[in-house]
């Protein structure tokens, strides 16, 4: 049954290779499809069709699948062929016929075997068989091989049970050359053979054994004689040398990981330029206002990594390769980065929470009474830490070369002394959760102490130390700001505290918007009690040395140079509403709005904006210097008032109004510092279109008053900006900026390129997908439609076929029953002609 | 009975601590006075009080007299018409009964003339209570006169009584606001409110005249106070709430009538204004002109003279007066001939400064709308402003702008003022002359508005982006400025911090090492912060 088969497949085949070309050739099987354009370069699948091969192929493909169901239709059981191979095309028929036999006798054999006890059991041990643990167990003398296994070989039972048939058969393609030329061999003859064979087989094994055995012997003594000598070896090796140690270290070591290059001096100078240079233009981009709407990038200086979470990333915070004296110096960043972190104060403490794990050279951990000892370098390194401390209430100035050592004996002294000063306070401080608990911590103690205390209080509670943190620095900064408002409003004011709060700034990097909510809190408090003097009064007294110093800090810890800032403007505003609406009367007052003016002349010395409310206010001077006059005239030259002590005192004016010296003192220092404001403002504001009308009563007045004989030189106006009195300002006029035209209407079609054909455009991506998605279910549709219909086609000439078949059997049995009639007919007819 | 009386109160004062009643004694003696002639002596008690130490007494005086004699108007047993005087009673023969009622009626009129001195008692209560008491007798004599009914009618109205009351509010030494708002309640009253009128153009006249020119500020800021009070009906058919009903003869009643009402009023006025004025209640009267008087007087016009010259001081009055000149400009054809001339000379720096500065610029944004005005004058006026703008505070120059562009945006030939496109010879300094009274010559139109471009370098936000409107052509929409008008530096301030934080606030990048030291800046380098 099977060869018929192979040789019909082989045929097929052949042929159908070779239909396939002759149809390929063939015109009238071929369809072309005809393209409308020719694309170069594409390469194309269906520009031929073989209308018939396909059409054949689809119904032998439905011949399997369709016609099988159908026929199997209405039928519940169904014949399942087993026969092994029947359906495998690649097996040999030989092989086919040989495994069918094998099951059959197996079978047979099967049956059998419940009767024998012996035979095909494998005896097990704990899941495994004996035979193998036999196997397995390494008994040099065991006579067991000898004997025969519990195990039978197929092919021996086949030979001793099932006779020789199978063994006949099994041989047949290995033997059948030699075989089929000899006679066939009688049994006894076989058998003889078989037991020559199995002896043969036994010696074999044997002496395979024993040779085995021989090699492993001889390998158990040679490894025993290595093993002492390698023995004796290491013994001889207990100190390692120079050289094996490096090797092994450099086998064990952390391989470094791949850092960047070392940066050369002039890289990092570089490096901060550029960023300078970026926050630079940032701030211009802020002060110009074109971009107001779009603040999302205002933080541009920020880390892309930065997480808001107050984590400053500082650049010198990645630690960098570096080498001294040829060695690795891991130790030393740390170190450096340390300095860093006290030298500016910006906050970036964070790095001492961070290594206070293996090297306990962080401030704090130092502070904290090192429990582990320390190895000589890190107290080295505590030393000059330590000093370094002592150090911070100096400035940034006290920055030094890590490496540099320090063996002076006086310094070694200060630092003991410092520390002995220090020793009182507490290393730890909880965070405030009120103004006057801050206000009892730093009670009592002078400037440094508390700068420290402030500094102590805001590592202790870095917001990544834990939770609620975040809140309480945030609420720190509130309080301090109270304080600093305190402090300006004690008698006498304790500036100087004030300048070393600088905390403020710190603590305001790390809350941007909380310090913006709490200074504009600050500002509109302000605001409001001013507004109320308005209301009442109509017009109201200048600030305070605290709010002085209030504008001062927002100056300083907020761009003032911003086109709109929540903080700056508003300050801005609140200084133009106190220029013009306050009273000045008295010195004191000319002073303080003085001290206003010069704020607000830092607030715009960077963006150069126009301040109307100063020019106005700067006009104070004119009463001062009708005052002065008759003074000028007594004294003459000598004049106490000199260049060296320029500089005055806010908080002294109160005290020494009551003497005549200082009284004149104070006016004529109040007159410079007019003057010189004035003349700052005439350099801030020269380029403006109308600078000769805003400074022409300025001018006027200054041309009355100025040039008088006997003035010291600085109140003279020979030094003036020769653009002041130039009365004359070429000025070209007003046009609008240009821009571009705007062009006709015009009513010719729009001609768009389009660069991609085929393509749809004008459409999101969603949406093209949803196009594409829908074109494919039509084609799907119209496809599973198309098939359904040639299934139904193929079914119904199916049953025509049978139906015909039917008949035409019917036909030919009616014929033939016909047939048989009439030959019986005859039959008769022709026994009744012969009877007749 | 002057006589008597010191001899009264002479005699009453050194034992009058005793004599300090309680309301109840003083309600049977006032029941007994009422009930028995006999104790008629009595009510002599009563009139000593009054001018008791205590306030108590004093009170419960005023109330049981008023109580007493008002019984006795209502029963009608006072002396009408003719008085004679109090020894003629005595000795001229009269009865019993005339002698009587003339012997109240004495008693009344001294009351009442006690009543008017305790309108300048120092306790408030006290004057209230005695004003209330006198009010009530001035409407229960409406009801039943004292004097004999006149021909011409109105005589039935107790114009002395009311003359009498006005003369104790109008006080000439003390302020006397406070009783002149309980005195407004009866101005209610139509007729009341027009011989009030009457009264105080004649207390104006009498005081003026004695005065001889010099101000009296406290008496005719009293006036002033009393006639700002007095609100005048709009039309004739309001005019129902009369104290005096009779209606006989409300033809020929002259409180009856609106005309006469207004009438009144403008003389009133007009002889209040006729008197030099303090410069504060000038103000005064300048802001509640032209909706408060104008509309109510007869002829508006006779205010032409007074606004003129308020108009003519300058400063603040001038801009107030202003508004009055507007409505006589705008309903009574006014003709002023040198109007825009003199407002433009109003422009002064101080303009930005002042209180009435949303009114002036309101009032100076509807002179300036029509679009008859000659371009060099609005030219003059769009320049002068933007010449004064460079010393205005920020709140003020957020409104002035879009003033200055709307002038432009009305006078398209104004335009040059901020496009200038063909100019062929070289630029030169501005032609503007600032110190010219004169707009016609000022050269405003030669120029060009470059204060604009200069405060493009404002630093506040908000005048920078209304000065930078200039740079392009001004669109046809004009800006709306009423809600810029009352614009104030504070909510100015309060409107910028009210901003939403939109991202994190920006920061100053440069690390600080010191607060107040070392940054190098200007106050560091003129104050010493240690």
């Amino acid at each position: 049954m099977g060869k018929p088969q192979k040789k019909k497949s082989v045929a097929d085949r052949v042929r159908k290779v070779k239909a396939s070309t002759e149809i390929k050739n063939n015109p009238f099987e071929v369809k072309i499809n005809r393209k409308k354009f020719d694309v170069l370069g594409q390469k194309t699948k269906h520009d031929v069709g073989l209308p018939g091969v396909s059409r054949s192929k689809a119904i032998k493909k439905r011949k399997e699948t369709l016609l099988k169901e159908y026929k199997l239709k209405d039928k519940s059981n169904k014949f399942v062929d087993r026969r092994i191979g029947e359906y495998d095309s690649q097996m040999d028929p030989e092989d086919k016929i040989l495994k069918r036999f094998a099951l059959e006798r197996q079978r047979t054999q099967g049956k059998r075997s419940i009767y024998n006890l012996n035979e095909d059991e494998e005896l097990t041990h704990f899941g495994q068989s004996l035979a193998d643990i036999e196997k397995l167990n390494d008994v040099v003398d065991s006579d067991s091989d000898s004997e025969e296994r519990g195990l039978l070989s197929a092919e021996l039972t086949a030979s001793h049970f099932g006779g020789g048939g199978g063994l006949l058969r099994k041989k047949a393609p290995g033997e059948s050359g030699d075989e089929g030329s000899q006679k066939p061999k009688s049994r006894q003859e076989l058998i003889e053979e078989l037991i020559l064979k199995s002896k043969q087989e036994k010696r074999e094994r044997q002496t395979q054994k024993e040779e085995s055995q021989e090699l492993t012997e001889k390998l158990d003594q040679d490894w025993k004689s290595i093993q002492v000598g390698r023995k004796a070896e290491g013994r001889r090796q207990e100190d390692p040398d120079e050289y094996d140690m490096t090797v092994r270290e450099l086998a064990f070591e952390m391989k470094a990981q791949p850092s960047e290059r070392m940066k050369t001096q002039e890289e990092l100078a570089r490096e901060e330029r550029d960023r300078l240079q970026k926050l630079e233009a940032d701030r211009q981009r802020r002060m110009q206002g074109d971009t107001e709407e779009d603040s999302t990038t205002k933080q541009t200086y920020l880390s892309a990594d930065d997480l808001n979470d107050g984590f400053l990333l500082n650049k010198d915070d990645q630690r960098m390769l570096s080498y001294h004296d040829g060695k690795w110096n891991l130790e030393d960043e740390v170190e450096k980065e340390e300095e860093d972190a006290e030298g500016d104060d910006e906050g970036d403490d964070k790095e001492e929470e961070d290594d206070d794990g293996d090297d306990n050279s962080g401030e704090e951990a130092e502070e904290e009474e090192d429990i582990d000892g320390e190895s000589g370098h890190s107290d080295l390194e505590s030393d000059k830490d330590s000093e370094q401390e002592g150090g911070d209430e100096e400035g940034p100035a006290g920055e030094e070369a890590p490496t540099k050592p320090c063996s002076s004996l006086s310094e070694e002294e200060k630092l003991a002394l410092q520390e002995a000063a220090r020793a009182e306070l507490p290393y730890t401080f909880v965070a405030p959760e009120s103004y006057s608990e801050l206000k009892s911590l730093l009670h009592g103690h002078t400037t440094e102490e508390q700068c420290l205390i402030v500094d102590r209080i805001q590592k202790c509670n870095h917001p990544s130390l834990g939770m609620g943190n975040k809140l309480k620095l945030q609420k720190l900064f509130d309080f301090l700001l109270e304080y600093v408002g305190e402090l300006a409003t004690r008698c006498p004011p304790e500036l100087s505290t004030v300048n070393k709060l600088v905390q403020l700034y710190a603590l305001c990097q790390l809350f941007p918007n909380a310090a913006c909510k709490a200074m504009q809190t600050l500002l509109s408090d302000s605001a409001h009690d001013m507004a109320e003097t308005l209301e009442v009064k109509g017009r109201t007294a200048l600030p305070g040395l605290d709010m002085l110093i209030y504008l001062k800090i927002t100056a300083l810890l907020f761009p003032t140079s911003d086109f709109r800032h929540p903080v700056t403007t508003p300050a801005m505003v609140y200084i133009s509403q106190l220029l013009t609406k306050s009273h000045v009367s008295s010195l004191e007052e000319v002073t303080s709005g003085l001290a206003l003016c010069c704020l607000t002349v830092e607030y715009v010395t960077l963006s150069q904006r126009f301040v109307p409310e100063l020019i106005n206010f700067l006009l104070v001077f004119h009463p001062i210097f009708q005052y002065l006059k008759g003074f000028m005239r007594v004294f003459g030259l000598v004049c106490p008032f000199t260049m060296q002590k320029q500089r005055w005192s806010v908080i002294n004016v109160g005290h020494c109004v009551t003497l005549m010296d200082s009284f004149l003192f104070l006016r004529l220092s109040s007159l410079t510092t007019c003057l010189d404001l004035v003349k700052r403002c005439t350099l801030l504001y020269k380029s403006l279109p109308s600078f000769s009308h805003i400074f022409q009563s300025i001018r006027i007045l200054l041309a009355k008053h100025l040039p008088i004989e006997g003035h010291p030189r600085f109140i003279q106006v020979t030094d003036y900006p020769y653009f002041l009195f130039r009365r004359k300002k070429i000025i070209p006029p007003l046009v609008f900026s240009k821009r571009k035209p705007i062009p006709l209407k015009l009513f010719t079609p729009k001609i768009v390129e389009v660069l991609d054909y085929g393509k749809k455009r004008g459409s999101s991506k969603q949406e093209r997908e949803r196009e594409r998605l829908k074109h494919k279910y039509k084609r799907e549709f119209k496809g599973a439609l198309r098939e359904i219909r040639k299934d139904t086609k193929f079914l119904a000439t199916e049953k025509l076929t049978e139906v015909m078949e039917r008949d035409a059997e019917r036909k030919r049995k009616v014929k033939e029953l016909f047939g048989s009639l009439a030959t019986q007919e005859g039959e008769w007819k022709a026994l009744k002609r012969r009877k007749k | 009975m002057a006589p008597s009386k010191r001899r009264n109160v002479s005699a009453a004062k050194p034992e009058e601590p005793q004599k300090s009643l309680s309301r109840k004694e003083m309600d049977e003696k006032v029941e007994r006075i009422l009930h028995e002639r006999r104790c008629a002596n009595e009510v002599f008690d009563l009139l000593e009080l009054l001018q008791a130490e205590k306030e108590r007494d004093v009170l419960s005086a005023v109330s049981a007299c008023s109580h007493l004699f008002s019984s006795l108007l209502q029963r009608g047993e006072l002396r009408l018409g003719h008085l004679p005087k109090e020894e003629d009673m005595l000795a001229g023969s009269y009865s019993a009964e005339e002698k009587y009622a003339m012997f109240m009626r004495h008693r009344y009129n001294s009351y009442v003339e006690l009543l008017v001195e305790l309108l300048e008692h120092e306790a408030f209560v006290v004057k209230e209570s005695s004003l209330c008491a006198l009010m009530n007798f001035v409407s229960t004599e409406a009801q039943r006169p004292l004097q004999a009914v006149d021909w011409d009618g109105h005589c039935c109205f107790p114009r002395d009584l009311l003359k009498a009351v006005v003369r104790g509010l109008l006080s000439e030494k003390e302020d006397t606001a406070l009783l002149i708002s309980r005195f407004q309640e009866f101005l209610e009253k139509d007729d009341v409110r027009y011989y009030t009128m009457g009264a105080v153009s004649d207390s104006v006249g009498r005081v003026m005249a004695q005065a001889h020119g010099v101000v009296l500020p406290v008496y005719q800021n009293n006036v002033f106070t009393l006639m700002s009070n007095i609100n005048m009906p709009k039309k004739e058919e309001e005019l129902r709430n009369f104290l005096l009903d009779r209606d006989a003869n409300r033809e020929d009643w002259k409180a009856a009538k609106l005309k006469e009402h207004k009438r009144t009023f403008e003389r009133m006025w007009l002889a209040f204004l006729k008197h030099k004025l303090p410069s504060g209640l000038y103000k005064k009267v300048l802001v509640v002109l032209h909706d408060a008087i104008l509309p109510h007087m007869s002829q508006p016009t006779l205010m032409i003279d007074f606004l003129t010259a308020a108009y003519d001081i300058g400063g603040a009055i001038s801009l107030l007066a202003l508004n009055g000149l507007f409505v006589l400009i705008h309903q009574h054809n006014l003709d002023y001939p040198d109007f825009y001339k003199k407002l433009y000379n109003l422009l002064d720096p101080s303009v930005f400064h002042v209180k009435y500065r949303a009114r002036f610029f309101h009032l100076a944004n509807l002179f300036l709308s029509s679009s008859h005005l000659p371009v060099y004058l609005v030219a003059a006026f769009a320049k002068r402003l933007s010449r004064l703008a460079l010393t205005a505070p920020p709140a003020a120059l957020i409104m002035i702008l879009p003033f200055i562009c709307n002038l432009i945006r009305r006078h398209p030939a104004c335009r040059v003022l901020i496009h200038r496109p063909d100019v062929t010879d070289e630029p030169r300094d501005d032609p503007f002359l600032m110190e010219e009274k004169d707009p016609a010559l000022c050269h405003a139109m030669e120029s060009s508005l470059w204060e604009l471009q200069t405060l493009q370098k404002h630093y506040h936000p908000d005048v920078v982006r209304v000065a930078t409107v200039i740079n392009k052509p001004l669109g046809e929409q004009e800006n709306e400025l009423s809600e810029l008008l009352e614009l104030s530096g504070y909510e100015l301030f309060e409107r910028n911090l009210q901003q939403e934080l939109k991202d994190t606030v920006a920061l100053e990048f440069e690390p600080v090492t010191q607060l107040l030291q070392g940054s190098g800046g200007l106050l560091d380098q003129h104050f010493s912060l240690e």
